[in-house]
Order: structure tokens, then sequence, then C-alpha cells
């Protein structure tokens, strides 16, 4: 936000001078005389949210209220006073949802990080129980910023709400194939998932191989890693049965690879190996402890804390303790 | 015990900067948008580090919180604001509380004139039918409600608790909640998981939180930890910084923290933490930004007390200190005062309180120790991490309220 703007009023024709208006008196802010988090309003917003209080003080629904609401969220979309009220105008006009749905596009085409703006159009669609132009638009917006959280929570909706799930995995593929690296997209893969078909074992085994190969193109991806995670959350077994991926982990540790994402992940497969018991314990504890050494003073350092706690944690572990070692200034 | 060390205060160091090579973005020959825009901020934090480094051998105080040009900043916004602000017209009691909030942590005693035309401000954005608006004449929003108690509660007067009223307020939270234990941000408004924490905060910090009115809330809650441990807006949705923090400040609040993974929380919320440019991002993936120190680092002491209940308690907050603060310190001031989200980005009211936030959080570990980078002055006020204002606060708040009867409303839909 910038520390000046002027609204364009040039053209302007404030209220005050409408001949329309003229029956309508103006009410001014209560602000009190202090002075606080004062805003140095321009002439023309402060006439449009004069001339705004007073038709929300009457609640005029009328023709020149919408208008007027018009202007007043095209100074601040981010007023939700404004916009609910348009929505109690549209309702009591029995105005054309359409045209306000197609106003609703250019407002959030300008505005696409602002809450009210997509309130507004779920609202909207949600009044036409019609979703066919909601994939589209979140399209459009997503082109220009794939992370846009406003758009994927109005997506998410669009598709649970009227059950739009038919081409979604395709359009997450291409999403990945853009940028194997946007989480956004991973997380509706398994929004995906987890509404349609579920992590049943076939599915699982395919996208356990989708992960693979994609963590193989990256290995310092975080969002394949956790999705990786996320999927074998649906694995019976847990994280440290699945040969596919403990295979996978092996080779490419063995191969030399360090990636603090997968040394991560070997180290919570430790983990829930000395929690069931059985095997080697000596072995995977130490492996345990080795892994989050070097992870604490090589390959993660900024996470050395972290580290040093998963050691001791899993170290208490195995060692029957539920008494951690005492707090550092007790010693 | 552990009282004896409350005064301990110790220097944090710098990371060594030839060391910070090594930690830098590994684009592994994908090219993407993701590694573009990271490679791009890691080079603008790189170039600050550097220039800071020339700067630290000449001056050995550094880095040092710029605490007089942001007090001048904060004290010039609370009562002049340039029209570029109209977009925060329906925010003004964010404002109040985010200037509020900055100043207390920077120890600055506001006057009882400044007091009292604060509460009567406030007095004025709120609604008849309960919670407050974000400015006079708005309808109320449990966001701006939240600023607003929370402002009322740092300013502390009898004019402020008194302010409040707290059976409407109680109404307009009853009002708001929908029949999945959740709440609306305003009547008629969206449904997230700010509504939530915004809810519980001035429901317990007013002392008119009943069982009926947070029904359902800690299932709902615990519906929006995704797969990756962090806590999104919505169910379905992606683990965020801002969420998680709304989704565990409420658990807390609802003694409800055992419902959740928390394991898994720790390791998302572990790995948010920027290995390069030492601030926190707010999902995976994404850009460092200011703002989080407070959204993810605040979440640590809260992650602190959950692990203590399970007998699992850490030996101290488990990201580094350290390199948040050299984050905020190095790349987020600006120098004529405010903070800011990154290098190159203006500054703003916003990002001056989380930042700040953030630091405090960083500089004050468990049991009352204390890690400061740079000078022994750039310490900060504490703040309660469930709240987000000074933890004095929220006792006397506690105090006044507990002599005053719990309301009796109901939510509407029973």
């Amino acid at each position: 936000m910038g520390d000046s703007s002027s609204d364009d009023e040039n053209a302007w024709v404030f209220y005050k001078d409408r001949p329309e208006w003229k029956d309508v008196d103006p009410v001014p802010q209560d602000d009190g005389n202090a002075d606080i988090a004062a805003i140095r309003y321009t002439a023309k917003f402060k006439d449009v949210y004069d001339y705004f209080r007073a038709v929300l003080t009457k609640q005029e629904k009328s023709e020149r209220a919408l208008q007027l609401t018009k202007d007043a969220a095209e100074l601040n979309p981010a007023n939700y006073t404004v916009w609910q009220f348009r929505r109690d105008i549209l309702k009591a006009l029995n105005k054309d949802l359409y045209e306000e749905l197609e106003y609703s596009q250019h407002i959030i085409d300008e505005h696409p990080k602002n809450y009210q703006v997509w309130h507004h159009r779920r609202v909207l669609v949600e009044w036409l129980k019609d979703a066919s132009k909601e994939l589209h638009l979140t399209e459009l917006i997503l082109n220009d910023d794939a992370k846009n959280y406003h758009a994927w929570q109005h997506r998410q909706w669009a598709i649970k709400t009227f059950n739009l799930f038919e081409n979604e995995l395709a359009y997450v593929d291409q999403l990945i194939q853009d940028d194997i690296r946007n989480n956004s997209a991973w997380n509706q893969r398994y929004f995906v998932i987890n509404n349609t078909s579920g992590f049943t074992c076939e599915v699982l085994k395919s996208e356990i191989k989708y992960t693979l190969e994609k963590i193989k193109i990256a290995k310092e991806n975080e969002s394949a890693w956790n999705y990786l995670r996320g999927l074998l959350l649906h694995d019976k077994e847990g994280l440290s049965k699945n040969e596919t991926v403990t295979n996978y982990c092996e080779e490419l540790y063995s191969s030399g690879n360090r990636s603090p994402f997968l040394l991560a992940f070997l180290v919570d497969m430790c983990d829930e190996q000395v929690s069931q018991g059985g095997g080697d314990m000596r072995y995977t504890l130490e492996r345990a402890e080795e892994l989050c050494n070097s992870l604490a003073n090589q390959y993660d350092k900024i996470r050395t804390k972290y580290w040093q706690y998963m050691a001791e944690k899993i170290k208490n572990k195995a060692e029957g303790k539920s008494e951690p070692s005492p707090p550092s200034d007790d010693s | 015990m552990r009282k004896q060390n409350a005064n301990i205060s110790m220097a944090a160091t710098l990371r060594k900067f030839e060391d910070l090579k090594n930690e830098k973005f590994n684009e592994e020959d994908q090219i993407t948008v993701t590694s573009e825009e990271q490679i791009q901020v890691e080079r603008s934090v790189q170039e600050i580090f550097r220039s800071f480094r020339l700067r630290c051998d000449i001056d050995s105080n550094l880095p040092k919180l710029l605490r007089w040009e942001h007090i001048q900043a904060l004290k010039h916004w609370l009562t002049f604001l340039p029209p570029g602000y109209k977009s925060l017209d329906a925010s003004r009691t964010w404002i109040c509380y985010w200037i509020l909030h900055s100043l207390s942590l920077l120890e600055v005693k506001l006057s009882d004139d400044l007091k009292d035309s604060l509460v009567d401000f406030l007095k004025r954005c709120q609604c008849s039918d309960g919670g407050f608006g974000g400015g006079p004449g708005q309808m109320a929003h449990t966001a701006t409600t939240y600023a607003a108690v929370c402002a009322l509660c740092i300013i502390g007067t009898q004019k402020a608790y008194d302010a409040i009223n707290r059976d409407k307020l109680q109404q307009f939270l009853c009002d708001v909640k929908t029949e999945d234990g959740a709440f609306c941000m305003h009547r008629g408004g969206e449904i997230d998981i700010r509504g939530v924490y915004c809810a519980l905060a001035v429901a317990t910090l007013t002392n008119i939180s009943t069982e009926k009115l947070f029904e359902g809330t800690a299932e709902w809650v615990i519906s929006c930890q995704t797969y990756e441990g962090g806590f999104s807006g919505c169910p379905g949705l992606e683990a965020h910084g801002g969420y998680a923090f709304c989704g565990l400040a409420s658990l807390l609040l609802l003694n409800k923290g055992h419902l959740c993974d928390v394991d898994a929380l720790l390791r998302w919320i572990v790995n948010k933490q920027m290995k390069f440019e030492g601030g926190f991002q707010g999902r995976t993936n994404k850009l460092v930004d200011g703002c989080y120190s407070f959204w993810q680092g605040g979440a640590f002491p809260l992650i602190h007390s959950l692990l203590a209940q399970e007998n699992k308690e850490p030996k101290w907050l488990l990201f580094d200190q350290g390199a948040l603060q050299e984050y905020i310190l190095i790349c987020c001031q600006y120098p004529a005062g405010g903070l800011l989200d990154k290098p190159g980005r203006p500054r703003d009211i916003y990002h001056t309180c989380y930042a700040l936030s953030g630091l405090s959080i960083a500089q004050h570990s468990i049991d009352g120790e204390k890690l400061i980078l740079g000078s022994p002055e750039n310490k900060l006020a504490k703040t309660h991490p469930i709240y987000n204002i000074g933890p004095d606060y929220v006792l006397r708040a506690g105090s006044y309220y507990s002599k005053l009867d719990i309301p009796g409303n109901e939510p509407s839909f029973l």
C-alpha cells in the first residue's frame, strides 16, 4: 500500500452535487474529535461514504443505492459492510444476478487477494445454484498467481458443492508440470483424491509412483516429500513398511544424496521403528542419531535445535523412558 | 528453580556470512516460477547481509533495533494516515491494535488523555447489536472485534474495560456461530478459522465464554489440520502460517491441544523457517515474509507447552531464534521507522506489528531466559503467545472481568 494516492476526481460529479440525490442528507463519519487512526480521505471518498452511510441508515434499497455501493466498493473493496448491503439490495430489487456475476469477475480480477470480493462471488453462485463459470474464473486468476489462496478456496468450494471433480486431476497435473514446487497444486491433488476415489491400495500405489518420480526430478522439493508423507498416512503399515518407498529412499541415500528432506524422512522411519519395537533396535537407534547429527551439524543447520530434540526424543523412546532429560538450566 | 534465570540474558551470535553460501536454494536444474522468485529474494537478502557485514566491522553494536524511529512512525500513524490508507478504512480498530501493541512492545507508555481518546474512538466502532466494526457505523466483524478488544485490554483502564458491552458481544458471537462449530467473520460473511480464533480470544479475555458457545469448535478446527501438519483456513485447503496460528491458539484456548497431531505440526512448522534468510515463510515453497515471524514464530511457545503436557518438553524453543532476529533486524527495518515484509517492499503498520511481535518471541526463550541479538538495548517487552498482547494485560483483563457474571445468550440455531 502506498503512502499516498489520489482518486481520479476530474470527471467525477460529487453526490452532493447530483440533483437526483438532493433529497438525501449525507451522514458524516462519527469519528469524535480525537483523530484516532484518522485516514485523510480524499474529497471523493468522503462524499461517497457520507452518502453510503445515509442510505445504510435509512436502509434505502433502491437502484441509486445499488449504484452507490459500486462506487463505495471500488474506493475500498475491503469494506464488508458495503458488500453486505449491496447483497441486501440485489435481493430486495430482485436484480439480474448474472449481470452481478460478471461485475464480480471484473472486480476479482482487479483485487484477487481480497476476502470480500471472493465471498461476494460465492454468495452469488449459491443464489444462482450455477457454478459453471467458477473453474474458468479461478483458472484465470491462478494463471497470474498459481498459489492465490482465495482462488483455491473458491475453487475447492465450487468443486465440492457442485461436484466438479471430473477434470480436476488433469488440471492439477498440468500445474505440477508447470511448477513442480507449486505446493497449492500438490494440496489440490490430495483434496481431489481424498474426495473422490479415496486413498485405496491401488490409488496409493500409483500415487506413490507418481510422487517418487517427481522427487527424482527435484530431490529437495519439500512439496513432493510432504505429499509422500500425506499418502503414507493412509498406509496401515505406516511410514516405514512400504517397500517401494523404503527402497527408493535407501537407494537415494546410498547414491550419496543428502537432501535434508530425504534424511528427515529416514529419521521418521527410524522413529516409527523404535515406537513399534522389533528389528535391530540398536542399529535403528544408532542410525537415527547419526542422521540427526548430520542434519543438525551439516545438512539442515537452521533446524539444529529440532534435530537435537528429535535425536533425544527417539533415544528416550528407545530406552522406554517417558521422562525426558531435564531442561538445560537444571544441569 | 527456574525463577533464578528470569534475568539471564544471552547474546545471540550472527551466523557466519561465509557459511551462508551453503544455505542457498538448490534449484537442481529445475527452473520454475517458485525457484526464480526464491532466488531473487535470496539475492536481495544476500546483498543486504553483505553490506551489513561491512558496517558491522565498524560498529560492533549492530544489528540495532531502530527503536526511536519505530516509535516516531507509530505515534505518527496513530493520528495521521495519508489517503493511501483508504484500503484500511474497514480495519481501523486493527490499526489501533497494531500500533498500541507495537508501542507496548517498545515499552512506550500512553498518556491518560490519549487513552481516553482511544476508548472514545473504539466505542464509536462498537455496534448496537454487539461486537465491533472496522470503523464507526460499520457492521460488527469478528476480526475487527478481536482487534478492538485487544486494544482496549492494552489500554487497560476502567473506562476501557467498561467500554465493551459484554452481553451484546456474546450475542454477536452466538449470531455468527455456525452449526458445525465454526464462526462467520460477520453476519452473512465468510467462514474460516480466523473467526474461531477471534471469537475464542475475545470471549476468554472478557469472560463471556460458555460451553455451548464453543460446542463442536475444537472438532472443526482439527478438521483444518492438513496432511502437511499445519492448519488451513477451511477444511481441505493448504496449510498456512496465519491459519495455523489461529488453529493452534484456538485449541489451546479450548484446552484441547492434545486433539491435534503435534508431531506433524512441529515438523511442518520447523520447516517453514528459511535456511538462508532466517525468517519464516507462510506456506511450503513460498517466500519469506516478516509477518510470519509472529504467525509461525509465535506458535513455538504454544507447541512447547503442548509437548510439556505430553512430558516431551524440549530444552528450548525449537526454531533458530538468532536467525529470525537477523532477518527482522537486518532485512525488515525501514530506516525512517516501521518494518516490512521483505527487502524492497514498503513499510506498513501490519508488518511493523507482526515483525516486532516475532522479534519479541525470538528474544524471550522459555523460563524467562533471553536471547538478544545485537545490543541488550534491542530487547522488547514480552508478548502473550496466544493473544499477542502483553501478558500483564491478559492477567489484568482476566482479574477485572472474572468478577462479572457470564451472560446467558445461546447460539441462535439451537
